[in-house]
């Protein structure tokens, strides 16, 4: 791509703290700041501070939106309360996905909040299909999302912000004032995330984001906050068992096969790609996502083979070493049917090597209750 | 970020450190700075002829996998069991504690085309 990567508008702060910036779904992001372990940790342990001003956020408003998104996607929207947040996932006629989504309604709008890589093909999908009823607007550029994750969470964002943040429940969202040191501004706050932790999702204007993420740093000192980069996201979202579009989850790779089956809501009356996925559910022998442990120290890395009994039964997805899994090495693999259950021994190929490993249930890690 | 005047360096990164017919070999700070946080090496055996440019083994971070190039021809006499063990030890001690393999040079073992400690410096100023 020839095209240079925008900025956030926490670009400033990132450097400032000596960041590694990479391009990301167009954006040049912070990679780590210090290092991925320890960020990882913060985030496990106390919290981490994140900007994810890169991911897409579109906003639907109008009589019909409900209607319109449930004949895109695979989880119910006509369903949804105010304040209500919603995992989903938008299908092809193939029933593979064009993306994964998080949905909020709030009282007078919706927002769609889709991946950064995704954002230029969701907004032309969502223009050429939506109602004429329905205004849709890309606020992507002049808006900001940081997130705050761990632990100590709550307690950080609570003094910080009007709203009762204890009464916000996971996968729901409202609209309130937070501290910026000049008055306040207006944001959203959701009780989501992608790390396996508690902690929360602020939309907020990108004007606004500079002063907020100071605020936030400054308030979690003593809290063992930290500024976390997108490598420990995707440390973090992997031992929680969530999927990352264009590894888990593509235009090819359907939710079945993704392991996101709880996600489909077949009593819809009917969804693009429905017939599909019924059809790859009755046949079920379709290859699928594992969770994959390896034996020995060399880590699995996306793209390597997986064979079982000699023979060639899929590839890696995703890799890395499991800090939550006392430093053991894991993997997501899209494999055969035949070599998907938990407890099958498999072999990854690494430069040559087949290194031993074992299937696993999904998720990897999950925070003490 | 300085580097010991006592060995030669190669662009991809790796240091040598030459005393008489062996050479020490690891990876220099910036190249540990760049990659963060180890978390696996993978060396040759004992016994493994190493030809001078070609791959030797890897580094791995969290992030990425990187080839470790031999900076001189040689049999691999030693690898550095504690950086197997502890791979963390490239990131705290990469000029130390931190090296990979000790090599009994053979044939054309001569530094011409390596870099010296102020000319690395040089190379690692303009990247």
């Amino acid at each position: 791509m020839l095209t240079s990567a925008a900025k956030t508008a926490l670009y400033g702060a990132h450097v400032s703290l000596g960041a590694k910036m990479s391009p990301f779904g167009g954006f040049l992001m912070p990679i780590v700041y210090t290092s991925i372990l320890d960020e990882h940790k913060a985030v496990r342990t106390a919290a981490g501070l994140f900007d994810l001003s890169h991911m897409g956020q579109l906003v639907a408003r109008g009589p019909a939106v409900a209607e319109w998104l449930d004949r895109l996607t695979v989880n119910r929207v006509a369903g949804m309360r105010e304040g209500q947040a919603r995992y989903n996932i938008f299908t092809n006629e193939r029933g593979g996905a064009h993306d994964d989504a998080i949905l909020y309604r709030f009282p007078e709008d919706w927002l769609i909040v889709v991946n950064a890589a995704n954002t230029a093909k969701m907004w032309e999908l969502l223009q050429a299909s939506k109602p004429a009823q329905v205004a849709l607007e890309n606020r992507t550029p002049q808006s900001a999302l940081i997130a705050i994750q761990g632990p100590r969470a709550a307690e950080i964002l609570a003094p910080l912000c009007g709203a009762d943040l204890d009464g916000l429940r996971s996968y729901h969202a409202l609209r309130t004032r937070l501290a910026d040191g000049a008055g306040g501004v207006e944001v959203e706050i959701a009780r989501t995330g992608y790390t396996g932790e508690d902690g929360f999702e602020i939309f907020l204007p990108a004007g606004a984001a500079p002063a907020v993420w100071e605020r936030l740093l400054v308030a979690g000192t003593t809290h063992g906050l930290r500024p976390a980069g997108l490598g420990a996201r995707d440390v973090l979202r992997l031992e929680a068992g969530m999927p990352l579009y264009g590894h888990e989850l593509d235009e090819d790779i359907t939710p079945l096969q993704a392991g996101l089956g709880w996600a489909v809501r077949w009593e819809k009356s009917d969804f693009i790609g429905k017939t599909a996925l019924a059809a790859q559910k009755a046949a079920d022998d379709y290859d699928r996502i594992v969770g994959v442990v390896m034996d020995g120290k060399a880590p699995a890395r996306a793209g390597y083979a997986v064979h079982a009994d000699g023979r060639r039964v899929g590839e890696v997805r995703s890799g890395s070493i499991a800090p939550a899994l006392g430093g053991r090495n894991i993997a997501t693999a899209l494999v055969a049917k035949a070599a998907s259950a938990p407890g099958t021994r498999l072999t990854i190929e690494i430069r040559g090597t087949e290194h031993p490993a074992t299937v696993v249930p999904l998720p990897f890690y999950k925070r003490p209750a | 970020m300085s580097q010991p005047a006592d060995r030669f360096y190669t662009k991809e990164h790796e240091w040598v450190k030459i005393e008489g017919q062996t050479a020490t070999v690891g990876i220099t700070d910036y190249a540990q700075s760049s990659l963060g946080d180890i978390v696996y090496v993978e060396l040759p055996a004992p016994g493994a002829a190493l030809e001078r440019g070609k791959p030797l083994g890897v580094v791995e971070s969290v992030k990425a996998v990187s080839d470790i190039y031999a900076p001189l021809p040689g049999t691999v006499a030693e690898v550095n069991a504690a950086v197997e063990d502890d791979p963390a030890l490239v990131n705290r001690d990469p000029f130390g504690e931190g090296w990979l393999i000790k090599v009994s040079l053979t044939g054309d073992a001569s530094p011409d085309g390596l870099l010296d400690a102020a000319a690395y410096a040089e190379f690692v100023r303009s990247l």
